[in-house]
């Protein structure tokens, strides 16, 4: 199967790869999500200042797709409020990237990555 | 050194200079069919078939008039089994064979399950070995066939076939060995009388042959008997009729020839390269597994998990380099390796593993290469692995509550 471009050049030139230092503290929202099991691993993080995305960081364990899937993920949800970052679909992820059928999950997973790291970010801040 | 490098000698090779130049005057010069018993081009192709039945019996240590052509090593492993059980049905309807044989031996045996047939799959050890005493305890007064790859195709592990025949012999002379030699004739010692085969697979295009001619050996004294799938001429003493393709017949059995001579010295070659590609990587490495017995394994094989990194990730890095892996996502199906499973290796490692398969055409320029190539990769995709991070900082990732989708 051959890569599209967009996913060869996330791949090899993956934005936004790292992780917030915990006395970041209650800024950060982080969702983990999916199984070692099943060969893919996301962790995504946000931080967050006055309900906007200031900036997001990604680790992934997973295929070349799942990679770029994240990857561009913390590119679109970077600006933006929680409302909008969780109205992303994993359809555009797919559009973007152009991932062929059996590649679909990574993009899946990028979505559930996103509304995770969301919901973390909540959850610290119920009160 | 030419990039791309082809390093997945598992999965087909290079047909040898030396074989492609014996075979191209069947192309056109001496075209005949050699079921023409009434001129010369038909002689001369009979002869040459004949004269490559030789060379391919001679491989394995049994006679050339024992071998049956096929289409290649599907064909014959259906054919075996398939053709066994049928002819044998009398005598009982109990197949034994191991979890991690070549999808055309477990789906053949999956279908005469479906037709009423009784199958026994063995599980092997954790590295990969079946051993004689396993297959004994399986086998029941109505065992028909035990069939066993000499050489795994995934983790090139090499099974003992002559004890495990003996021993199926000492307990039911009746009951048949088929013997997957696909990948291991050509690149191990074997021989048809030690193991006490009746019935051997074989294919050209592992063996630096062409692709698309494969053989099945079917022993004399006894006679083996075994009904055909494919009904025509009668050809091959009726086990397998069709017209056969003279061209690739004799780059088989030249294949063959250079296969036994060239063998031992090959052998030591590749294995001296596996082990310097081995050390190379794992004294630069930590947390690489090998799967499967280091020991008992074909020279050229090395199958090795890197864990906290997925396989066709690395793939994608390794772009240069042919290899494959037991990734999910290299698959249609998108369930990790079976014979990885089997070894009960647990699926993340299962998901991180290459296989390299070095062949005849393969330096140790290119070895190097690859070396280096793999240890920067992975070291880079473990700087992006969340699994890395936290084997890092101490935490047990099966400690984790993960969420299977």
């Amino acid at each position: 199967m051959a890569y599209s471009d967009k996913v060869i050049e996330h791949y090899e030139n993956p934005r936004n790869v790292g992780t917030f230092t915990k006395d970041e503290g209650d800024d950060i929202g982080t969702g983990l999500v999916g199984a070692p099991a099943c060969g893919d691993v996301m962790r995504l993080q946000i931080k967050v200042k006055d309900g906007r995305i200031e900036d997001a960081k990604f680790k992934t364990f997973g295929c070349g797709s799942a990679i770029a899937s994240s990857s561009l993920a913390t590119e679109m949800i970077k600006g933006m409020t929680l409302d909008q970052a969780a109205q992303i679909k994993n359809t555009v992820i797919v559009q973007e990237l152009n991932l062929p059928p059996v590649k679909i999950h990574c993009s899946v997973l990028a979505e559930d990555a996103i509304k995770a790291a969301i919901e973390d970010y909540k959850k610290k801040h119920a009160k | 050194m030419k990039l791309p490098i082809f390093m997945d000698n598992h999965s087909t090779t290079q047909v040898d200079p030396r074989v492609l130049e014996t075979m191209l005057p069947y192309f056109t010069e001496q075209y005949g069919n050699a079921a023409s018993r009434n001129h010369v081009f038909g002689w001369t192709a009979e002869a040459a078939v004949e004269h490559a039945r030789t060379q391919v019996g001679a491989l394995i240590g049994g006679d050339g008039k024992e071998i049956v052509w096929t289409s290649g090593a599907t064909e014959s492993n259906n054919l075996a089994i398939k053709g066994a059980a049928s002819f044998y049905k009398k005598q009982g309807n109990h197949i034994i064979t191991v979890e991690t044989e070549h999808k055309s031996v477990l789906d053949t045996c999956k279908r005469l399950q479906r037709e009423g047939c009784e199958v026994t799959y063995l599980k092997p050890g954790k590295d990969g070995i079946v051993t004689p005493e396993m297959v004994t305890e399986a086998m029941t007064p109505k065992t028909v066939v035990v069939s066993v790859m000499l050489a795994n195709n995934e983790i090139g592990v090499v099974q003992d076939v002559n004890a495990i025949g003996a021993a199926i012999k000492a307990k039911n002379p009746k009951t048949l060995f088929h013997i997957d030699g696909v990948q291991g004739a050509g690149k191990v010692p074997f021989d048809v009388e030690a193991a006490k085969a009746d019935l051997v697979s074989l294919s050209a295009h592992k063996i630096y042959g062409p692709k698309g001619i494969g053989a099945l050996w079917v022993r004399r004294k006894p006679r083996i008997r075994i009904d055909p799938l494919i009904d025509g001429g009668g050809h091959e003493r009726g086990m397998r009729s069709g017209t056969l393709p003279v061209p690739m017949i004799v780059g088989f059995g030249k294949a063959a020839e250079l296969a036994r001579e060239e063998r031992e010295a090959e052998g030591i070659r590749l294995g001296a390269l596996r082990d310097r590609l081995y050390r190379s990587i794992s004294s630069r490495l930590p947390e690489v597994y090998v799967n499967g017995s280091l020991e008992h394994r074909l020279p050229g094989n090395l199958n090795i998990s890197f864990a906290f990194v997925e396989g066709e990730s690395l793939l994608m890095a390794l772009k240069d380099v042919a290899v494959s892996s037991g990734s999910a996502c290299t698959s249609a199906s998108l369930e990790p390796s079976y014979v990885l499973r089997a070894l009960g290796a647990g699926d993340e490692l299962a998901h991180s593993s290459i296989r390299f398969g070095i062949g005849r055409f393969n330096t140790q320029e290119e070895i190097d290469y690859v070396a280096e190539l793999v240890v920067t990769s992975v070291e880079r995709l473990r700087q992006l692995s969340p699994l890395w991070e936290m084997h890092q900082e101490g935490i047990d990732i099966n400690s984790i509550q993960w969420t299977p989708h």
